[in-house]
């Protein structure tokens, strides 16, 4: 159906693509592995007709194409639904299906007939999406689905989904390969850009695993296994597994009680919270995003406006409600933040610059009269501390946040908050977007840093990752914590349950 | 190698810029060469052209500074042209008002005038901003207005001499007089009104460097205007570094005072500015927000106010409106960076 021939993209001096070929045949699920960079993205976006290749060919039904844009791809039945959704969310289904081929004259838009054929199309692969539906008001599994309709509605016999599960519950991605497997039966043909192995393992047929811009191997999904898939995509073994030593609690480092946030428009983002994190353990929350989870992290953190807040949130007996950010900062409230990018990291600083935020009034790094001056000193050999404490890639000081991976990024935050030192770790998402190599890395600094004595507060919305890692797990929904459980006891389907409350589409 | 790439792109803009302007001159049936053979060469020549364009940079060094410091914090600062004027009338009237007094007590008395009038009022936008969200342009656009006003009142109806038909302040003491370069200089004449103002503004150049890049205000500012959310997670009070950045910036606007009242005119004039504030966006623009870039700037911008008077006088058909043409062009080619983007970069990437 599909054939990248000797694939070579190159962005300045970066070789994103080096002779890539792999065949997808017609009728299956094919994933496309690798780790972030390793061109997976940009060898879809050159079968899409998004980005030109330097030398290479696309073939498409045995035929070689010139995709010259989305435009030539989507006419040789090739479809893609993107990691962030294109639609226009005050408009309906409908509407953004059609966008760009009203059907009808321009004067008399025949909204009608199109309707009609999203919702055939819709009964047909197991959708169950309203052609009138507005797009705001669907969940984000039900706006993928719509992205899936805008290209079945091209007529696409081939879908290519850049890291579709990215974004979903546990329950919708069950929902989603239940979609994809009914539309493989039809004939369609699917390429799935991924990173989760199991994902991989549970959907699809064949697998191609890509490393630093090369194709590294090809296996039948049948005939292959998480462990291999890793190494091919890291290059060495990966432990896959936490390996983590029975925690060893001590006295209550933090103690929220009765905890609620009002947001602007009155709703109750944190609906009388309650809960304590010891010395020596990993409190874990589990919950679909945006029950609250993002909203508690801020509140602790000292980011919220205090006026909508009500509670109390006491560290080792002090009450830290009425603190400052920094305040909190200096009593080692360690904070890594979900958002790295907007939050964690000045992007346009150099390493050194954001070694230092959040402790810059602090001598060594402040010196002078009134703390006025950074000491540079100081400031690079913080830095320099952290980089070779977390192995920051490339470690030059000198340059800006920006233009590291995303592993890095996360490893330079790490090891600022851990460099407090703090005596309560606020983590969320900490392994979002990294790759595999270095999250075996994060996963093991915050069992050392839970053995040394530090209280953490872990929230992520990978559940795998939640249950290895907690030695206790809440379970919020709505602002509210609607369960606690033993992470080691309890199967990921009772987590899912409780998560979204026994309704099974998310 | 880096500062060389910081300089390509403010270069190939006014490159563009005289390209497009010789084509408008040509048009207009001058001949290009010769137009920028005026133009530059009077701004070169010893001691009146280099001695005018220095004194014509010297404010723009100021408010492209001032702009630079707001924009580092995330700022637009539209505001340096009032509170220029304000400073200037404040300065002027501690110099009126304490006319008998020493100059050694008077000169640093102006200046921290100038530089305190300066901060209040570009202050007021920061409060503004910081505490009810009121959008700086907006702020500082039509403080502007009300700047002008209140000085152009005081000045006619309380400090004006006697049947003076220009609309000016009685002199300042000779106490707050700063003195003129060709004092220093030989061969250079004293009627030229460059002063000690321009030493001064490079200094403060300076000074500006190691306050953003040296200290930890400096590094709070550029924080919260290069990512505010990471700067509350750092736990910046964000609201405070935006009062003080336009403070800061509202104080080095007002030292254009001191080149205008203590260096130059020795009174408050009224509509002094040759629109100072405004070109200091330009400057700023054009220098990239960095002291080094601004003070470059200037000193183009300086030469080319010089000699588009040359270009007046001694050209057929062009103006010295061809100086404001070229100015808006450079400015329009910076802003529109990207366009040099694809066929640069990669030049740019290998330098």
């Amino acid at each position: 159906m599909l054939e990248l021939r000797d694939i070579t993209k190159r962005f300045g001096d970066v070789l994103a693509n080096d002779r890539v070929s792999l065949t997808v045949a017609p009728g299956t699920i094919h994933a496309i592995v690798g780790e972030n960079g390793a061109g997976k993205s940009t060898a879809m976006r050159i079968a899409y007709g998004f980005y030109a290749a330097d030398s290479g060919e696309v073939v498409v039904d045995g035929q070689a194409r010139r995709l010259a844009s989305p435009h030539d791809a989507i006419a040789s039945g090739i479809g893609m639904v993107h990691q962030h959704f294109m639609l226009v969310e005050t408009m309906t289904v409908a509407e953004n299906i059609v966008l760009g081929i009203e059907p009808g004259s321009p004067l008399a838009l025949d909204l009608n007939g199109a309707a009609a054929r999203v919702r055939a199309l819709s009964k047909e692969f197991g959708l169950e999406i309203d052609p009138a539906a507005r797009v705001e008001t669907l969940s984000v599994g039900q706006q993928q689905r719509v992205e899936l309709l805008k290209a079945l509605y091209r007529e696409a016999r081939l879908l290519i989904l850049d890291e579709p599960t990215a974004v979903l519950a546990p329950q919708a991605v069950t929902d989603l390969f239940r979609i994809l497997r009914g539309m493989r039966a039809q004939g369609k043909t699917i390429v799935i850009v991924a990173h989760k192995l199991s994902e991989v393992l549970e959907i699809s047929d064949e697998v191609t695993v890509m490393r630093d811009g090369r194709v590294v191997g090809h296996r039948r999904t049948a005939e292959t296994n998480a462990t291999e898939l890793a190494r091919l995509m890291v290059g060495r073994d990966v432990l896959l597994r936490v390996v983590k030593p029975e925690a060893k609690p001590g006295g209550a480092v933090l103690s929220v009680r009765e905890l609620s946030l009002k947001d602007a428009e009155g709703g109750r983002r944190l609906d009388g919270v309650s809960f304590e994190v010891r010395a020596g353990e990993i409190l874990g929350v589990a919950g679909v995003e945006g029950n609250g989870q993002t909203e508690l992290i801020e509140t602790l953190a000292g980011l919220v406006d205090r006026r909508s807040l009500t509670g109390a949130i006491t560290l080792g007996g002090t009450d830290v409600a009425v603190l400052s950010a920094r305040g909190r900062k200096e009593r080692g409230i360690a904070h890594v933040p979900e958002d790295r990018q907007r939050r964690g990291l000045v992007l346009d600083f150099n390493l050194a610059e954001n070694a230092i935020l959040g402790v810059d009034e602090r001598p060594p790094i402040a010196i002078g009269p009134g703390r006025s001056w950074l000491d540079r000193e100081a400031t690079s050999r913080r830095a320099k501390k952290i980089v070779e404490a977390f192995d920051v890639r490339p470690p030059d000081l000198s340059l800006p946040a920006r233009s590291l991976s995303g592993g890095n990024q996360q490893k330079l935050i790490l090891g600022r908050e851990f460099e407090l030192p703090p005596k309560l770790l606020l983590i969320a998402q900490p392994t979002r977007g990294v790759d595999i190599g270095a999250i075996e890395f994060i996963h093991r600094r915050l069992v050392e840093l839970r053995d040394s004595g530090c209280a953490i507060l872990l929230v992520s919305s990978e559940l795998d990752e939640v249950t290895a890692l907690a030695d206790r797990l809440l379970v919020m929904r709505r602002g509210k914590i609607v369960a606690e459980v033993d992470p080691a006891r309890t199967s990921i389907e009772a987590i899912g349950l409780l998560m979204t409350g026994g309704e099974a589409a998310a | 190698m880096k500062l060389l790439r910081e300089l390509l792109f403010p270069l190939i803009a006014v490159a563009a810029a005289f390209l497009v302007g010789g084509v408008l001159v040509a048009l207009v049936g001058d001949s290009p060469l010769r137009t920028y053979e005026l133009l530059i060469g009077s701004a070169l020549t010893w001691p009146d052209g280099i001695g005018y364009t220095l004194f014509y940079a010297t404010p723009l060094i100021f408010t492209g500074l001032a702009v630079a410091v707001a924009f580092r914090c995330g700022l637009l600062n539209i505001g340096a042209e009032g509170q220029l004027y304000i400073a200037a009338f404040v300065t002027a009237w501690v110099g009126i008002t304490c006319a008998g007094w020493s100059a050694w007590l008077l000169v640093p008395l102006c200046f921290l005038t100038a530089t305190l009038s300066g901060a209040v009022w570009g202050a007021i936008p920061g409060v503004l901003k910081a505490r009810f969200g009121a959008h700086e342009v907006i702020t500082t656009i039509m403080l502007n207005f009300v700047a002008v006003a209140l000085a152009s009142y005081f000045t006619q109806y309380h400090y004006k001499p006697p049947g003076d038909p220009i609309l000016e302040t009685v002199p300042i003491g000779e106490g707050a007089h700063i003195a003129r370069l060709g004092r220093f200089i030989p061969g250079f004449p004293e009627r030229i009104p460059l002063n000690l103002a321009f030493p001064l503004a490079l200094l403060v150049s300076l000074l500006v460097y190691l306050f953003l890049w040296r200290t930890r205000w400096g590094y709070e500012i550029r924080a919260t205007g290069a990512s505010p959310a990471a700067a509350e997670y750092g736990g910046i009070s964000t609201g405070r570094q935006i009062v003080l950045a336009m403070a800061v910036s509202g104080g080095l606007a007002g030292m254009v005072a001191i080149n205008e009242v203590m260096g130059y005119r020795y009174r408050y004039y009224d509509s002094f500015s040759a629109g100072y504030g405004f070109t200091g966006i330009a400057v700023a623009l054009l220098g990239r927000n960095h002291p080094v870039g601004v003070i470059l700037s200037s000193l183009l911008f300086g030469a080319l106010l010089r000699g588009g008077l040359f270009v007046d006088i001694f050209t057929e058909n062009v103006s010295k409106d061809l100086v404001q043409v070229l100015q808006a062009i450079i400015i329009l080619f910076v802003a529109a960076e990207a366009m040099f983007r694809g066929p640069f970069a990669r030049w740019a990437k290998r330098v």
